[in-house]
């Protein structure tokens, strides 16, 4: 009698959503806070219940209560309205300085990897004395020289100041990996066949550390909202009347520490839910994607 | 030894030319010269006669190369000029305000070794535990809250529980070391909490790495009781990167001191380098960010050298 051995089982297979989900609770997590806050900062003209701007001196420094949920400032504008609406400029500048810092740091890393030689040393180089100024530094100094230049309510030099310094951290980790595709045999194929250096940086190089580059973006859009929130508060960054969560720390809500205490405790909770959704998922993301990357 | 900490110097003048360069032609692109700034009080109505004297007084009217070449010459005999905006010279306003930062520094690195040690620890050894989970979340809301707001909520706490108010004037710690210290461990702990983040997550991540090694496995089979494979074995090769990573910090803190200095009324260097902004005070700006620099490799170097004492098969010739 042989025993009779269970059917093979083909392995379920999870779509991958699902399975980075199952995997990755904490990144979930994260994830579904970004969806709100995306989701919130989109809507902000429909949810909120103030015009973030409108000021009502009949109602300066309002504890949280009915008519208004998280208080009111020393202008009497609503916190709750100006949360809502700081998610907005949080949001787009944290996620277009990522974009741009980490593109470039990307495209400079490939370059550098993909050219060697003189080039590269030359880059890194360059990329080192970037490295030796601390982030906030960097970022101040740019914002100081740059600035404003404001579109669509978004200044895009601000975005470019907090950019900047991510360039040399991603241009390190991408050029670690665009050195091991280098040396790969279809790059040489794709020499032999005589595509042009960008054809091939940009069609064979570049797909291929797109997963580091993924992590990278995710990881400074967290850094990058914390940036815009440490330059607006110290009045470099966005400005009056824009609201942004930096800014709403500043000026008035230090001088009435006791008096308001909701117009410095909200904002910094926003602040802080933010940047640690963005770090939790931009961790599982590396998790799932490249456990060995390095950031 | 002497003979590699001479080369390791040798070669970072390249890369400290590269940042006075860049600092010192950057900072002449922003809008604004310091002669603005100082009559921006008076009106609009100052004769263009004043304004030019005052610059030609500091060295304004000068072409810009000239300017670059007094500032590297006056380097090179020890001398980094003066500021733009008291007229004292740089060397002396860094110097009563280095004191302050430097505490603040050695202060918060205490501070966060001794949360980030154990933490890290005990997150390696009950990996994947509720003990892991929980320090982890711990340690990664470290790095999202923003080290400022924790420090405003920290004297919103003092104040609201305690009636205390951060004083305004600085104690040095050999006048007084208790009014020193209750003025100064709380900026500390500010940006200490988001430093032992930092230091937590490295200490975890190398641990785990550690215990998996060969030299491990062996010690386990020998015999060698467990908290010893921890301490001896484990802990001790896992130190290399955590001590990395906190030299890097601890040279860097000075940015993270940029804007908690603000918050608590804190006259050190980060507040030197925000009013320098704001004053456009170039000279004081290009010296800041030269002798950030300079300190961010020597403890670069230090760093590196610790490694050799550390490890025996990590030597310099």
């Amino acid at each position: 009698m042989s025993a009779i051995s269970a059917p093979y089982k083909v392995p379920k297979r999870r779509h991958p959503a699902i399975a980075f989900v199952v995997h990755q609770p904490l990144g979930a997590f994260g994830l579904a806070v970004i969806a709100i806050m995306l989701a919130a900062a989109l809507a902000a003209n429909w949810i909120s219940p103030y015009d973030p701007l409108a000021v009502d001196y009949g109602a300066m420094l309002g504890p949280p209560s009915q008519a208004h949920w998280l208080g009111t400032d020393s202008y009497g504008r609503d916190v709750l309205s100006r949360v809502i609406h700081g998610a907005r400029t949080a949001l787009a500048v944290g996620f277009l300085s990522s974009l741009t810092g980490s593109t470039a740091g990307a495209l400079i890393g490939v370059a550098s990897a993909y050219f060697g030689g003189k080039t590269d040393l030359l880059v890194q180089r360059l990329m080192d004395v970037v490295l030796s100024f601390p982030i906030i530094v960097l970022a101040l100094a740019m914002a100081a020289i740059l600035g404003k230049s404001i579109h669509w309510g978004i200044d895009f030099n601000l975005v470019i100041a907090i950019a900047t310094p991510m360039v040399p951290n991603v241009a390190r980790v991408v050029r670690s990996s665009g050195l091991a595709i280098r040396e790969l045999p279809y790059i040489d194929a794709a020499r032999t066949a005589g595509f042009s250096h960008a054809r091939i940086i940009l069609r064979h190089i570049v797909p291929n550390v797109t997963a580091p580059f993924l992590i990278m973006l995710t990881a400074f859009v967290g850094q990058a909202i914390l940036l815009e929130a440490s330059l607006s508060f110290l009045g470099l960054g966005v400005t009056e009347p824009t609201p942004s969560w930096g800014l709403m720390l500043t000026g008035a809500a230090a001088d009435f520490y006791q008096q308001a205490p909701w117009m410095i405790v909200f904002p910094g909770i926003a602040i802080s839910l933010a940047v640690f959704a963005f770090n939790l998922f931009g961790d599982s993301l590396r998790d799932w994607l490249d456990p060995k990357l390095k950031v | 030894m002497f003979r590699y900490i001479g080369q390791r110097l040798l070669l970072t003048v390249p890369t400290l030319l590269g940042v006075a360069l860049l600092a010192f032609f950057m900072l002449r692109l922003m809008p604004g010269d310091v002669v603005e700034v100082m009559f921006m009080g008076q009106g609009s109505n100052v004769p263009a006669d004043i304004i030019q004297q005052e610059k030609a007084r500091l060295g304004l009217d000068q072409p810009i190369t000239v300017q670059f070449g007094r500032w590297m010459a006056g380097i090179l005999q020890g001398d980094f000029g003066v500021s733009m905006w008291t007229g004292r010279p740089i060397s002396y306003e860094i110097g009563i305000r280095l004191e302050l930062s430097i505490e603040v520094a050695i202060l918060s690195t205490m501070l966060a070794l001794l949360i980030a040690l154990p933490l890290g620890t005990l997150s390696a050894l009950f990996k994947d535990t509720w003990i892991d989970q929980t320090i982890r979340v711990v340690s990664i809301a470290g790095l999202a809250v923003p080290s400022f707001w924790l420090g405003m909520i920290i004297i919103l706490s003092l104040l609201s529980f305690f009636h205390w108010n951060p004083p305004l004037t600085f104690t040095p710690i050999y006048q007084d070391w208790k009014a020193n210290l209750s003025q100064l461990i709380w900026p500390a702990l500010a940006v200490g909490y988001r430093y032992s983040a930092v230091v937590t997550r490295m200490m975890r991540s190398t641990l785990i790495e550690v215990l998996q090694e060969d030299y491990v496995r062996t010690a386990r089979a020998k015999g060698v009781p467990e908290r010893l494979v921890v301490v001896r074995h484990a802990m001790k090769n896992a130190m290399l990167p955590v001590i990395t990573v906190t030299g890097l910090e601890f040279a860097f803190l000075v940015g993270g001191l940029v804007v908690t200095e603000q918050v608590f009324n804190l006259n050190g260097i980060g507040k030197l380098f925000v009013d320098s902004v704001a004053r456009a005070d170039n000279t004081m700006l290009q010296s800041l960010v030269l002798l950030v620099s300079v300190f961010y490799i020597l403890v670069n170097l230090a760093v590196d050298l610790l490694y050799g004492l550390l490890d025996p098969r990590i030597r310099y010739r």
